[in-house]
């Protein structure tokens, strides 16, 4: 079948509209990227803002918020809204320490898995098997996760060697990976400060030594979910569920089946997530450790416009301006203000003088020169307020970018089997 | 309500007992499995509270009653206000800052506290309103990270307090409102020097108004359609925009009175041992109590009993008081299951009932002329 208008025997086709940005012009941003990254690190004197250390940081920030996104995303393809991710990763990182402190990391990571795994039990039984309403499941997870976590922690680590109601004992580390022969000259190289090198430097030192065995994994989940997704009969027949139940349900797809494996995939990513906060990124379980990164993580899925490459991006993102805060706030954090407000004038100018859109200009021009003006007046950030860039951050994003994404057509929606008109 | 049906009011009441039960059996299970004083633990839940006791219940109530209906305005209509949490403290601390100076004399001074408090939370709220209206941002996802940026600035703004406060003084707050706008309440159980707060007449007026408007007014109809079926309000001539901005706003506003019976009646002054949290039980609350204005009240008496109940657990039975929050957790979810499968039950029985009749009116001859 073929869509467009017939003139004669001419087809007349609109010129296919990819939504893809073409891959030159993704180089070529990286490439301008990383320039003003170096000009903004010599011009504030803010060595931090990309040396290895913080790389190797945001890397270790984005591994959970990417995680719980991709169970997000497997979860609203399926047409289901997770917002329990939040009690779903609570619960796993409870799961991780006590199954790791019984029977090594590995397992650890396994307990993790299966606490996720049991919360969005729990959702995938509202909200497929009863049809409640996905929000109010999610809210109701969330109330229960933390209960039940502390109240399991309480009864678990209490009188363990270096442990408490709120805490575990510290556990055992997993593997860490480096690539061969490069963490010394690329350390010479990003101290002697030159532009551009030392940039490139710091940043291939955070990427590439010292890595986790869960950020690898977490990477190649990041892969094995596009491909799953979008490659295989189960992931058409899973997003087909997201996007019209109704039409799944006719070509003989079990909706609420598919429906559970979204979910469950969720709730094992989410709960993996948890994992990698307790036995990786912390050491041990704390109470409250998770620190809404759960939600952050479905704003990373929503500013990835829920697809898997996008997602990664929101979560380095997050993940970036999260380590920028741990570390060293007060001069990271103020040398970024610079560089939103650099990219606030320049957008501004560009709607006014190529748009011509006065209102969406202006605003972001008194915006950016606000900015400035809060740059060169202070020298630092508190840091109260420092701490709360990842959610302004996210504010920020999704104010800009969430006219132009589009969710799954039946995301939310409550299925019924042979209800549809 | 056009008449009183049997049916439907003990269905609507064999909801939340189910929930109840399967709350106590699911809890009882876990204690059962994690090896803790199942009866132990029920008995001392269940011991009737001293009348001090049950002041504080009644007092905790009245502060989780405000967020619960502050979340309910938004159930009403689809819109989910997670972020009552931020809009109270934000709201809270704004008030006691002005509160502190003592602008206006007496009462007048409570008048501008309440203003300010009610200004506040809808300010708050209204980011998430405006966002979503202008630029169609979720407001689970921007209230979720609205209450994130109030914690970071209510605790900029109370150190940047505590600076101009004198050294040597322990408590980081604002400074305390004068004695003239203190509301202390009143004693209500005999037996107890303990007051209940004062604001408890406020909660009753707000209960009240929060149903007349949204069961008896043109803006609570249009909130209503616009929850049920928003095509079906906008086909009706509802601006949905505006309904989403005003009723965002109202949620705040009335979300900024909740810390109030505690700065009027308690602390005194906005410090770092102000209650945080309270938003989360209030989603729970409404949810409970079905977004009725008794029903949230039962709910919030109920919660805030479990709250206070659980604090002597770890004393009288070693048994840690966050199995409480497992009870409160379970009971929702159980109550929201409890509702869907009653709602379904309840659409079920009528279905048959109509179908009933109708067979029964196709036995008797029609009258002529008399189609339908």
């Amino acid at each position: 079948m073929t869509a467009g208008l017939e003139i004669g025997t001419r087809v007349v086709q609109d010129a296919p509209r990819s939504r893809r940005i073409p891959t030159k012009y993704l180089l070529a941003s990286g490439v301008a990227g990383l320039v003003l990254l170096s000009l903004l690190r010599i011009v504030t004197g803010a060595n931090d803002i990309d040396s290895g250390g913080i790389i190797s940081a945001a890397l270790i920030g984005a591994v959970p918020i990417g995680l719980a996104g991709l169970g997000g995303l497997w979860s609203e393809r399926a047409g289901v809204v997770n917002i329990g991710l939040e009690g779903m990763m609570i619960l796993g990182t409870w799961g991780a320490a006590w199954a790791g402190i019984k029977w090594g990391p590995w397992m650890g990571l396994v307990g993790g898995i299966v606490a996720g795994l049991v919360g969005a039990a729990i959702h995938a039984l509202a909200t497929i098997g009863f049809g409640v309403d996905h929000i109010v499941s999610g809210v109701a997870l969330n109330v229960i996760a933390p209960g039940a976590t502390s109240y399991l922690a309480s009864r678990t680590f209490t009188g363990l060697q270096g442990g408490g109601p709120t805490q575990s004992p510290p556990l055992k580390q997993l593997p860490r990976f480096s690539v061969p022969g490069i963490e010394d000259p690329l350390t010479d190289l990003e101290r002697k400060q030159w532009f551009l090198l030392s940039d490139v430097a710091g940043i291939l030192r955070g990427l590439l030594t010292n890595l986790s065995v869960v950020t690898i994994i977490a990477i190649l989940l990041v892969v094995a979910t596009w491909w799953i997704l979008w490659r295989t009969p189960f992931g058409l027949r899973l997003r087909s569920c997201g996007e019209s139940p109704v039409a799944a349900e006719t070509l003989g797809v079990n909706v609420y089946l598919y429906k559970v494996y979204g979910v469950l995939a969720s709730g094992a990513l989410a709960g993996l997530a948890g994992a990698f906060l307790a036995q990786v990124a912390a050491n041990a379980y704390r109470e409250g450790q998770t620190g809404g990164r759960g939600y952050i993580g479905l704003a990373a899925m929503i500013f990835g416009n829920w697809r898997p490459g996008g997602l990664a991006g929101g979560s380095l993102l997050f993940g970036y301006t999260d380590a920028a805060r741990l570390r060293n706030a007060g001069s990271n954090i103020h040398a970024l203000i610079l560089l939103a407000a650099v990219l606030l004038v320049v957008i501004g100018l560009w709607q006014l003088l190529r748009r011509r859109r006065v209102v969406q200009g202006v605003i972001a021009l008194v915006v950016g020169v606000g900015a400035l003006l809060m740059y060169l007046l202070t020298d630092q950030v508190s840091s109260e307020l420092a701490a709360t860039t990842p959610y302004v951050v996210t504010l920020l994003v999704m104010a800009l970018a969430s006219q132009r994404l589009r969710m799954p057509a039946a995301d939310g929606k409550i299925y019924r089997r042979g209800e549809g008109q | 309500m056009s008449r009183f049906e049997p049916r439907r009011f003990l269905l609507g009441l064999a909801a939340p007992v189910l929930a109840l039960l399967v709350a106590v059996l699911v809890t009882s299970l876990i204690l059962v499995i994690t090896g803790d004083p199942v009866a132990d633990v029920w008995s001392q839940m269940l011991k009737a509270p001293k009348p001090g006791q049950a002041t504080d219940m009644i007092n905790n109530a009245v502060v989780l009653y405000f967020s619960a209906i502050a979340v309910a305005i938004g159930f009403r209509m689809n819109l989910f206000n997670i972020g009552v949490d931020g809009q109270y403290r934000v709201a809270a601390f704004a008030a006691a800052a002005v509160g502190g100076q003592a602008l206006l004399p007496g009462p007048l001074n409570i008048v501008l506290i309440l203003l300010v408090a009610m200004a506040t939370g809808a300010l708050w709220a209204g980011i998430a309103a405006w966002l979503k209206v202008t630029r169609g941002v979720s407001e689970v996802i921007s209230t979720i990270m609205l209450n994130s940026i109030a914690t970071g600035v209510v605790a900029w703004l109370l150190a940047k307090v505590a600076a101009e406060q004198s050294a040597g003084s322990n408590d980081i707050g604002t400074k305390r409102l004068p004695d003239s706008s203190h509301l202390d309440g009143f004693v209500l159980l005999a037996g107890t020097q303990k007051k209940v707060y004062g604001l408890i007449v406020l909660a009753v007026v707000v209960g009240f108004l929060y149903w007349f408007v949204i069961n008896r007014t043109r803006f609570g109809y249009d909130l209503r359609a616009t929850g049920r079926s928003e095509s079906a309000a906008v086909a009706s001539g509802v601006n949905v925009k505006r309904m989403v901005l005003s009723s965002m706003l109202l949620s705040g506003a009335v979300a900024g009175m909740v810390g109030l019976p505690l700065l009027l009646g308690e602390n005194y002054n906005y410090g770092t041992d102000f209650q945080a949290g309270l938003g989360f039980s209030g989603i729970a609350i409404a949810l409970i109590g079905r977004n009725n204005a008794i029903g949230i009240a039962l709910g919030a008496l109920l919660w805030s009993y479990l709250d206070k109940q659980a604090v002597t657990l770890p004393i009288a039975t070693d048994v840690d008081d966050s199995i409480v929050k497992i009870i409160q957790g379970v009971m929702v979810l159980a109550v929201v299951i409890a509702y869907e499968v009653v709602r379904r039950l309840g659409k079920r029985i009528e279905q048959q009932q109509v179908t009933r009749e109708l067979a029964a009116q196709d036995r008797q001859p029609v009258a002529e002329g008399a189609s339908a």
